[in-house]
């Protein structure tokens, strides 16, 4: 179990720096991915199966959106010239390097409570129990804060709002699209 | 747990270079996306090795995932919504606030 | 109530899904025949021409092209496929039971999207890009309402692992009072393995899309691939909507094979009958009608359960 914890450690920070090294934006949203992997495959090894497959499931979903993207705005898509596209690089560097000094220190030297607690055989089961119990709070607020992203997403990126669908005084029995959709609407 | 935490502060560095350095804003989301994965993996480690019987390490972890949808979401929006505005994407330029 | 099989499992498992994504592909070829008033005997051997053809066939590069990606596209959808079919138990034995097994099921299968879209930016071609984009709009779609059924199932099992949703179906299979879940997750494993009347990511207006600048071991492993993420899908919806193994007369096992087969002759033969449907066609039908749908399916099932 060490080995393969340690393995996946180094992996995912070895991918995450390897984001910002390569040219390629394609190859830096797919080093993104195999560090989110390897992180989720240590949560794995925590016995939360389900938020690892979960984390593997969403992660390598939002990768794939994020590289059609990616590959829309960044002006160096398949690395053809060497890039670096940075600023301020020396300070970035100090202030990211104190703070792992900072954080690893802490890690290695404060005394964490160990617990002899038992641990849960299902912690599915818990974490279901807990969302739709005490922890409901935390479901509806993360559910209106989902909705309140898609809409505002939708809003910010839309090219064209209800006037130019349906004429100024929304009066067009179809919307004037550009491509129909399949309702016939 | 020391090597849990050790990954996460690791990961956590990272991002915060690639957040601080990068000009292009989908590396800075990048970044940021890296720095809610170290939340996730110290997450997961305390859960397992502080109280495993509670809930509550999941429930963060489940929040974090849900933080980490929203902020591509609309950082993607945003990055349209610029871009159309006025045809770049580096941060250094969409200064106006800044005065 | 699923074994979990000796390491040698995998290899009958990948045994298994080589030779049932063999049929497919013969009996594709009939069909096509058939339609086409070609005789039918030579059209039954025409994948092991195929495989040998491929086989020997030069490998083709092309100017510029992202190797590393591009050559390791058509693996990880192969790997993909496998990894997918780890969870399907065949009969009472499974290669992993996992205790998460309807989610590491979707993982999986949203590993072909990385590696469709892989496949059409690797080449640094025009076509092969415009089909990885057509492949995941297509994603974009169909993946909703298929977790959906998905969720449907497990809310009808009452547990994620794939040995209790075959437990739970001993009463009534799942197809029965889900058949809506059912059909949305078929449509779904045509989608996900961009068989026809999905296949507009490697369609003919395309010059073959993600496909198109694949020659010899890659076009192979590729194409192996898009069959094995079928048969896989497939013989997923055995446990999750026919009841396994259940049956009167036959083996377990015997049972589960008959009812994938059958679950892929009919995707085979609708897809014949169907042209490509366009994708923004798909996406605004897959968003206003089948997410809906699943949602009241999903309402009636916990409705039923509770």
């Amino acid at each position: 179990m060490d080995v393969v914890f340690w393995g996946c450690a180094v992996g995912a920070v070895a991918s995450g720096i390897a984001v910002f090294r390569v040219d390629s934006m394609a190859r830096a949203t797919f080093a993104l991915l195999a560090s989110f992997v390897f992180a989720a495959v240590t949560v794995l090894l925590v016995d939360l199966t389900y938020l690892g497959v979960l984390v593997i499931l969403m992660m390598i979903m939002e990768m794939v959106i994020m590289v059609v993207f990616m590959l829309m705005y960044m002006m160096n898509p398949a690395g053809l010239m060497p890039m670096s596209m940075l600023h301020n690089k020396k300070g970035a560097l100090v202030i990211s390097g104190a703070t792992f000094a900072v954080l690893a220190t802490g890690s290695i030297l404060v005394d964490w409570p160990t617990t002899n607690a038992r641990r849960p055989e299902d912690p599915t089961m818990a974490l279901g129990e807990a969302l739709m119990g005490p922890k409901m709070l935390t479901m509806v607020v993360l559910g209106l804060a989902l909705f309140a992203t898609i809409i505002a997403t939708v809003v910010l990126a839309t090219h064209r709002g209800r006037y130019d669908r349906y004429g100024d005084r929304l009066d067009r029995k179809r919307p004037d699209d550009p491509v129909r959709g399949g309702l016939g609407r | 747990m020391t090597g849990y935490l050790l990954l996460a502060s690791a990961l956590f560095s990272v991002g915060l270079f690639g957040a601080l350095s990068q000009q292009s804003i989908v590396m800075i989301m990048m970044g940021l996306e890296l720095m809610i994965n170290a939340v996730i993996v110290g997450g997961a480690a305390f859960w397992y090795y502080t109280a495993p019987e509670r809930p509550d390490g999941q429930v963060v972890i489940v929040v974090a995932i849900t933080a980490m949808a929203v902020e591509m979401a609309a950082g993607f929006a945003v990055t349209t919504a610029i871009f159309r505005a006025r045809d770049v994407d580096m941060t250094d330029l969409a200064a106006d606030l800044k005065d | 109530m699923a074994e979990t099989t000796a390491w040698w499992g995998a290899l009958v498992l990948l045994a298994v899904l080589l030779v049932l994504a063999f049929a497919v592909a013969a009996f594709d070829a009939v069909l096509a025949a058939r339609a086409a008033g070609r005789p039918t005997r030579t059209a039954a051997v025409e994948p092991v021409r195929t495989v040998a053809g491929l086989l020997v066939q030069q490998r083709r590069r092309t100017v510029a092209a992202d190797s590393l990606l591009w050559r390791s596209a058509g693996l990880v959808l192969l790997v993909a496929g496998v990894l997918a079919s780890a969870v399907t138990p065949l009969g009472r034995w499974a290669v992993s039971d996992l205790d998460v097994g309807i989610v590491w099921f979707n993982a999986m299968e949203i590993v072909a999207w990385a590696a469709v879209w892989l496949a059409g930016w690797g080449p640094n071609a025009a076509f092969s890009l415009v089909g990885g984009y057509r492949f995941v709009a297509q994603g974009l779609a169909y993946e909703l309402p298929h977790m959906f059924a998905l969720t449907t199932v497990a809310i009808g099992a009452g547990s994620l692992r794939v040995a209790d949703v075959v437990a739970a179906q001993q009463g009534l299979w799942f197809v029965v009072w889900m058949p809506v879940a059912f059909v949305v997750y078929l449509v779904s494993v045509l989608a996900m393995s961009f068989t026809r009347p999905f296949d507009q990511a490697t369609g003919s207006d395309l010059a073959g899309g993600t496909a198109s600048e694949l020659s010899g071991v890659d076009r192979l492993v590729h194409q192996a691939g898009q069959k094995v993420l079928l048969v896989s899908g497939a013989a997923m919806a055995v446990p999750l909507f026919l009841g396994g193994g259940a049956g009167p007369l036959l083996p377990d096992w015997l049972w589960s094979v008959v009812k994938t087969a059958a679950v892929l002759a009919v995707l085979t033969y609708a897809g014949r009958r169907t042209p490509t449907i366009r994708m923004d066609r798909f996406m605004e039908v897959a968003w206003m009608v089948l997410i809906p749908a699943t949602l009241l399916q999903a309402l009636f099932v916990s409705i039923v359960v509770i």
